[in-house]
């Protein structure tokens, strides 16, 4: 839906779920067809003229009907073929739709299943634990393995991210809504699209040897100005490489800013334009014209944008896997190297991982994938909540 | 005209000209200050020059405007600020990712394997990591367009209110939200570990499909819904049953949209790395057989993505490696085909817009 192209919605705004006025035109319009679901039965007894219309009135083209094509006036065989028709094609497409709901169940239940015996297998506590030996070095050793390190930095980068992204991409929604002249804000928009079009791994490699090297500065500005709180210590043991939760966190930042802004974009259109004009007319400035009837109209809708940008932050992989130092550690110094994430974490050793160790690293994805679900959940939840109003 | 001119009704307004030339003085001030101080840095001469600027708009405007008008402008500088601040990256990445990948990036590179080459010596290419890229998004497009349409079909068309419709929506939008490494240990967990299979092009393409699928959904959705409700009426008027008026008048209708749609899923598919790491690995030859599955032998297929991280990993962090080279020039070349994608899925939108 964020990808979704400026041109065809720049008319009238479009709701992401329900638009208006519709339901009613549809009931009747199958009522009058006498073909929406139920209805089939009624119509069939019926006597209606409709199938012996049908075929000559049909678009142009070979019908690709089940069965022998139905000669016009064929009026019973035309009516059951039809039924045949509609019940087939609506069976199929309420199975796609059951696919769906299938693959979400059948994620977590493969998850879970998989990662059982590692579970099993551990000695140690699975939450609180910051060390990863799930496969004992001597037989019969013991497997030691947990997620407080990964919960951690996963967290941090995320919420780095969402803070550094989030009033940018609200700055840019607004830039494209109600700054930018109107003939250019659907070119400007599809600009800031582009960014969500860069791969993840090229986004890693720019972060490392772009971004990485020319953050030393940033970084001693804010051990200077924000050491005392301690996050933001900066001590490098050595040369500073900045391969660090803060680095990670910036360009998860700008991996997410497409995102976020094209959802904030998709809330700010939706304002009423009443609104809008009213504050203009009563002498607003442009300023005063988007605090007032803007912003509290698509405060809900930021938040959860603000959130989808945060979930997908969370499972970001190969860019971060890039940035961090592979350091398996528990950080509180977002300036400083080290730090690993649950994505990072299963890219780095899926490959040497035994038998334990592959079912810790699904047990931690499936940490991640409970983490996402829950983010995406409550933002879908909001963003549902708004639109419906 | 000048507008500093006081007036009954309007109060005075800084004069058109006054923005770009306090810009110019920003600029001009903050280059002769750090040219001063002898120690000039792009990042900061960008950032106090900006500053500056936000200030002196700010404070003219103030002292000739009043409070609100200053407040306002000051509003302005800072979402235009966001903007170009969003700007910068894209750029930067840009010449970046040209400048590097530009070094290897020749006709040899494109159609010319890894096979016999040493993974940190110089020559090789990418070929056989373009051409799996392109087999297993095909196939990932294969599986995933149907079963997408499909579900925006039933959503739009049948789901309509129902209980049943109102989850798979909600689910469809979760599912945007699964992270790519997720997708792959799922398949990692089904395919590998549950079926006992090796790595293979087409485990690969079954997680793509999981990221995928929603992206098609939520395109086609939109496009169905966007036909307008006369153009079914009018089929049903004929005495047209609903599923040929959906196949024959609606998804045509809708088309353009869809395969824009279509066209965004695939550039999303085909940049993803992490599952395809695990699920197919990576291989130095040309490989054209993603179903060669079996629960003995691993089948890997180099994808542009994997070649990438395998080309970096072969580097070592060495930056004067011909693999370092390598990983560079196939980003771009990544890069490249999924911006294509997305010019023609926008093209195809652009032209199929009179049918919407």
């Amino acid at each position: 839906m964020a990808e979704l192209p400026e041109s065809t919605a720049t008319e009238e705004p479009i709701g992401i779920h329900v638009v208006p006025g519709r339901v009613d035109s549809r009931a009747v319009a199958a009522d009058i067809a006498g073909s929406d679901g139920a209805a089939v039965d009624g119509a069939a007894t019926r006597t209606r003229p409709a199938p012996a219309v049908a075929p000559p009135g049909a678009p142009p083209g070979p019908p690709p009907e089940p069965g022998p094509s139905p000669e016009p006036g064929g009026g019973i065989a035309g009516a059951r073929s039809t039924r045949r028709g509609d019940a087939v094609f609506r069976g199929l497409s309420t199975s796609a739709g059951l696919t769906v709901l299938g693959i979400m169940a059948a994620i977590a239940a493969f998850l879970i299943y998989q990662s059982i015996p590692a579970l099993r297998a551990n000695d140690a506590n699975f939450f609180t634990t910051r060390d990863w030996f799930p496969d004992p070095s001597t037989a019969g050793g013991p497997s030691v393995f947990g997620i407080a390190a990964l919960l951690f930095h996963t967290v941090v980068t995320s919420v780095i991210a969402m803070v550094l992204a989030v009033p940018v991409a609200v700055g840019i929604a607004l830039f494209i809504t109600y700054y930018a002249p109107r003939r250019l804000a659907a070119a400007l928009g599809y600009i800031v699209d582009l960014l969500a079009a860069v791969p993840s791994i090229v986004f890693g490699l720019w972060g490392l040897f772009f971004l990485a090297p020319n953050l030393t500065g940033v970084a001693e500005l804010l051990d200077r100005w924000l050491g005392w709180t301690v996050v933001f210590d900066y001590r490098p043991d050595s040369i500073p490489t900045n391969k660090s939760d803060f680095t990670a966190g910036l360009v998860l930042a700008i991996m997410i800013l497409p995102i976020v802004s094209a959802l904030a974009r998709e809330v700010f259109r939706q304002v009423p334009n009443a609104n809008v004009e009213g504050a203009l007319a009563l002498g607003a400035t442009r300023w005063e014209m988007i605090r007032m009837s803007v912003l509290p109209f698509g405060k809900a809708g930021v938040v959860s944008a603000a959130i989808l940008g945060l979930g997908r932050a969370l499972g970001e992989t190969l860019a971060v896997t890039l940035i961090l130092s592979s350091a398996y550690n528990l950080s509180f110094h977002v300036l400083e190297d080290g730090g690993i994430t649950f994505a990072s974490n299963i890219a780095l050793k899926y490959n040497e991982a035994g038998g334990v160790g592959t079912g810790a690293l699904i047990a931690s994805g499936m940490v991640l994938f409970v983490l996402t679900l829950a983010v995406n959940s409550t933002s879908q939840y909001l963003l549902r909540r708004q639109l419906k109003d | 005209m000048t507008t500093t001119m006081s007036s009954t009704l309007r109060g005075q307004r800084l004069p058109r000209w006054a923005v770009p030339a306090i810009g110019v003085a920003a600029l001009v001030v903050t280059a002769a200050l750090l040219a001063g101080l002898g120690t000039w840095s792009t990042a900061a001469f960008v950032v106090l020059a900006g500053v500056l600027f936000a200030v002196a708009v700010t404070g003219a405007s103030f002292a000739l405007e009043g409070a609100r008008q200053a407040r306002d402008r000051l509003a302005t500088t800072a979402v235009s600020t966001a903007f170009l601040l969003a700007m910068a990256p894209l750029v930067s990445i840009a010449i970046f990712t040209v400048s590097r990948g530009i070094n290897r990036l020749d006709g040899d590179f494109l159609t010319r394997s890894m096979f016999l080459i040493s993974p940190s010596g110089p020559g090789g290419g990418a070929y056989h990591a373009i051409m799996g890229s392109l087999l297993i998004t095909a196939i990932t497009a294969v599986l995933a367009v149907p079963l997408g349409i499909l579900t925006a079909v039933y959503l739009v068309e049948y789901g309509e209110g129902r209980r049943l419709a109102r989850a798979v929506s909600f689910f469809v939008d979760v599912m945007t939200g699964v992270p790519s490494i997720v997708a792959g240990l799922f398949i990692y967990a089904f395919w590998i570990m549950a079926l006992g299979f090796q790595q293979s092009g087409l485990a690969g393409a079954l997680s793509l499909v999981i990221l995928m699928l929603p992206v098609v959904v939520r395109a086609t959705e939109e496009m169905l819904k966007l036909v307008p409700q006369e153009l079914r009426e009018a089929s049903y008027a004929l005495g047209i049953p609903k599923w040929r008026t959906i196949a024959k008048v609606v998804l045509p209708t809708a088309l353009g949209g869809i395969v824009t749609g279509v066209m965004l899923g695939v550039a999303r598919a085909m940049g993803e790395t992490a599952p395809l790491l695990l699920l197919v690995g990576t291989q130095v030859r040309i490989n054209f057989n993603p179903f060669g599955f079996s629960d003995t032998e691993a089948n890997p297929i180099s994808t542009l993505p994997t070649y990438i991280y395998s080309q970096l990993t072969s580097a070592t962090g060495n930056t004067d490696s011909p693999a370092f080279d390598r990983a560079w020039a196939a980003a771009l070349v990544l890069i490249i085909i999924i911006m294509l994608l997305n010019l023609l899925a926008r093209f195809v939108a652009r032209f199929s817009k009179a049918r919407g």
